[in-house]
């Protein structure tokens, strides 16, 4: 009775409707603390909504040009190299917080994309370009070239273990 | 497949997203404000053992803009915190995230999001040894 409740209610809102509840709860313990997390849940909202227009056309794109054997080729199974380098450089150049592209990702493995392209995209966003001269700043051009390098590396490594261990339908 | 078709098709596929969404938007800014930037800085013992551990589980739970790590990884530089435990921090911030693991489980399947954050936290304390190791070498 209960399993059919959730099955209808949806994991999704289920989700929301358990933080929800801990925001209540944190109303009775920290009230001030509960009002500025709201502000900088609106902060944050407003600062997402380009990557949100950005993800939305990509899904809206790949939904109406890229079909399961035209994804399949490019970052699917049979995708070698070129698979690994497109989700290399995805990642790279993806912009907005990580779980925007959950969705994305979900909608092209449906479609084919590998386990292990979606984690090399994922670990691949943290190499950010436009934020690097201020990591050379911080930590000087050597660390940042030696990081960088070991990160992309090893979103390669991360990539096969993961694929090797969640196995894919 | 038609543009009205596939229009709807991502309209559908949002509206799915849009309660995990909003769910982990919450979750992140209660982090943002019920951590303040001092607590990290009261975390590492300087052992240089338990700092990179302590680095990456700290920097796996925190969530936030990576620039924010490299700000509060500058600091810590500064209060001369080992470059192991600052690195593996920053690489914990980027790469894992327990905050946003309830909505990698929802969309990519729970395996997946426990296994890439598992090997990603490993990978931080290992990436930072290698990078530190290689830069003295350097």
């Amino acid at each position: 009775m209960i399993n059919k409740i959730l099955e209808k209610i949806g994991s999704q809102w289920i989700f929301l409707i358990l933080v929800v509840f801990l925001y209540l709860i944190l109303c009775f313990f920290n009230l001030s603390l509960v009002k500025e997390s709201l502000v900088g849940f609106t902060d944050l909202f407003l600062k997402i909504i380009p990557a949100f227009v950005v993800v939305f056309f990509l899904m809206f794109v790949f939904s109406l040009f890229f079909d399961s054997k035209k994804t399949s080729e490019l970052i699917g199974r049979q995708a070698g190299i070129k698979g690994w380098l497109i989700a290399i450089i995805g990642g790279i150049i993806s912009m907005g917080p990580i779980y925007m592209w959950y969705p994305l990702l979900a909608d092209l493995r449906e479609k084919g994309m590998r386990n292990a392209f979606i984690v090399v995209f994922l670990y691949n966003r943290a190499v950010k370009i436009p934020l690097l001269p201020m990591m050379i700043y911080y930590f000087g051009l050597p660390f940042v070239v030696i990081l960088t390098f070991y990160m992309i590396l090893f979103s390669i490594i991360n990539g096969i273990l993961v694929g090797k261990i969640v196995k894919q339908n | 497949m038609e543009l009205k078709q596939s229009f709807l098709k991502t309209l559908n596929g949002f509206k799915q997203m849009t309660p995990i969404l909003i769910g982990v938007l919450l979750l992140v800014s209660l982090s943002l404000k019920a951590i303040p930037k001092s607590f990290y800085t009261n975390v590492f013992t300087g052992n240089n053992l338990l700092d990179p551990l302590l680095g990456a589980v700290v920097g796996s739970v925190a969530a936030g803009n990576p620039v924010t790590s490299y700000i509060i990884g500058g600091e810590f530089l500064e209060q001369g915190i080992s470059l192991l435990a600052i690195t593996a921090f920053i690489l914990a911030w980027v790469s894992v995230g327990v905050i946003q693991l309830p909505a990698e489980s929802l969309m990519l399947g729970r395996k997946f999001a426990l296994v890439r954050n598992g090997i990603s936290f490993l990978t931080a304390l290992v990436v930072s040894i290698l990078t530190v190791l290689t830069l003295t070498l350097v």
